[in-house]
């Protein structure tokens, strides 16, 4: 019996700040900043926006997509860097605004933005081991880049989840293979504002060896060429390194074009390959394949094979807000609103 | 700051997270914010979890607020007809006032509402965000 995605949905908050606005402040050359990372703008959460808001929007267009009754979901799990508490969970308080049954697998897992993808892959072995009749998995973020540092430029917020079953499957997966090692491109310490990086040591090292490793090593284990894939979606720090990833996978552009969304909102880092694959999902026919690889610093990949089925049709049709919705439905702020809306502005308790 | 408890909290995250109202099962009222006791006076009631979009009756944009919401000025704060008819007031949201009118389509959001300082409880609840504006 198929075991594989069942429903999905996004959520992109409703706000953006344009990459020109925030080279302003900091005095870098805007064309030269969208060049380089080919981000034209971010998304921005709302002033009582963060990482559960975004991830309870996310998980009830997933439940309505689905139409699915709440209480069958036996497992939740949210990936995120970006917790509003360090001890306690953003997956509890999901079992209790999406109304699930309080008999429920619940954590939050945590390896930069791969988490999402591997309460993925954990709540796909709870279904494929008979425990629960669906799983789901959130990635979301409201992620950290230190104020005039690049990171600022991509880091964004939005979340994507994901519910895993064997009923009613709109993408069954056929294969997953993982790559990690630890690699330390990108960390931020306990009680530390914002993540630092390794500059230059986060793509050849970390980004595309992962990457590279878990595609390379998913194609070569289960015999799959690039020519199988209808769309391929990876993780998307900057507009460059996917394109990049796909050109050394001998990947043509019009099969990573349609997931890409990191141009119009940035890195959402647990959504940011989820939300690619959202947006494929909206658009997709069945017997498409599509190649899936999230990336985590740290780090590590996952990648997944899924093959679209004919009720992929039916979820396209139930009304949810899709990507390209939201990519679309947008009010812009300054740097100033931008800082206030991202709680950077100090103030008394 | 001083906030609502926190059990008082935990007693109401129902109707705050998910708009769970109560039912009278002798004469069908419905009751929003939750009751003990219906008009009727029976107290036979059920949980009720209302629907999750509605149209703006009426709302206000307001510049002078409570203490917990100075930070966020102005704060609009709409009545909100849902789809079964109970009428419910909330907090707007993603809303440029300007479009905002009588009659939007509404749907329910699910937001901070306030934070106990920087140490203590988030608590989170219902606002309402205009769809298609």
């Amino acid at each position: 019996m198929k075991v594989g995605i069942v429903s999905w949905g996004a959520y992109i908050p409703k706000y953006r700040i344009r990459t020109e606005e925030v080279a302003r402040i900091w005095g870098d050359d805007p064309l030269r900043i969208v060049d380089v990372y080919l981000v034209d703008e971010k998304s921005v959460e709302g002033i009582d926006e963060d990482a559960v808001t975004i991830a309870v929007e996310a998980a009830r267009r997933a439940i309505r997509r689905a139409g699915i009754d709440p209480k069958k979901i036996g497992a939740v799990y949210a990936g995120t860097e970006s917790k509003p508490y360090a001890v306690k969970p953003i997956s509890s308080i999901l079992v209790d605004a999406l109304g699930l049954s309080n008999n429920v697998f619940a954590v939050d897992m945590e390896f930069a933005c791969k988490a999402g993808s591997e309460g993925l892959v954990a709540a796909i072995g709870l279904v494929k081991a008979g425990q629960v009749e669906y799983g789901m998995t959130v990635g979301t973020d409201t992620s950290q880049g230190e104020p005039g540092e690049h990171l600022e430029y991509s880091a964004s917020s939005g979340g994507v989840a994901l519910i895993v079953g064997r009923d009613g499957v709109a993408a069954e997966l056929e294969a997953v293979y993982s790559y990690v090692s630890d690699t330390p491109d990108f960390w931020r310490r306990e009680g530390s504002p914002y993540p630092m990086h390794g500059e230059g040591f986060t793509g050849e090292p970390a980004y595309f060896r992962h990457i590279i490793g878990a595609a390379k090593g998913l194609m070569e284990k289960y015999g799959y060429k690039p020519s199988d894939f209808a769309y391929v979606v990876f993780h998307q720090p900057n507009g460059r390194f996917p394109v990049r990833a796909a050109s050394m996978l001998n990947i043509p552009m019009e099969k990573i074009k349609p997931g890409i969304v990191v141009t119009h909102i940035g890195n959402t880092y647990n959504a940011s390959a989820l939300m690619g694959f959202a947006k494929v999902l909206d658009v997709a026919k069945p017997g498409d394949k599509i190649l899936l690889v999230p990336f985590g610093s740290g780090a590590g990949s996952n990648a997944f094979v899924f093959t679209v089925t004919d009720v992929v049709q039916e979820r396209q049709k139930t009304g949810v807000p899709t990507v390209e919705d939201m990519l679309r439905d947008k009010i812009y702020v300054d740097y100033a609103q931008y800082l206030k809306m991202r709680k950077m502005i100090k103030l008394f308790d | 700051m001083k906030h609502e408890s926190v059990p008082i909290y935990w007693r109401n995250i129902p109707q705050y997270y998910r708009l769970v109202a109560k039912r009278c099962k002798k004469c069908g009222a419905v009751h929003f914010p939750p009751v003990v006791r219906c008009r009727c006076g029976s107290k036979e009631l059920e949980d009720l979890e209302l629907p999750k979009e509605g149209k703006l009756v009426e709302f206000t944009v307001l510049h002078q607020v409570g203490t917990d919401f100075l930070k966020q000025k102005p704060l609009v704060v709409g009545l909100v007809e849902l789809s079964n008819g109970v009428r419910v007031v909330g907090q707007i949201v993603d809303a440029q006032v300007e479009k905002l009118a009588p009659g939007a389509k509404v749907e329910v959001v699910f937001r901070r509402v306030v934070a106990d300082g920087k140490h203590g409880l988030v608590m989170y609840g219902y606002k309402f965000r205009p769809v298609g504006l």
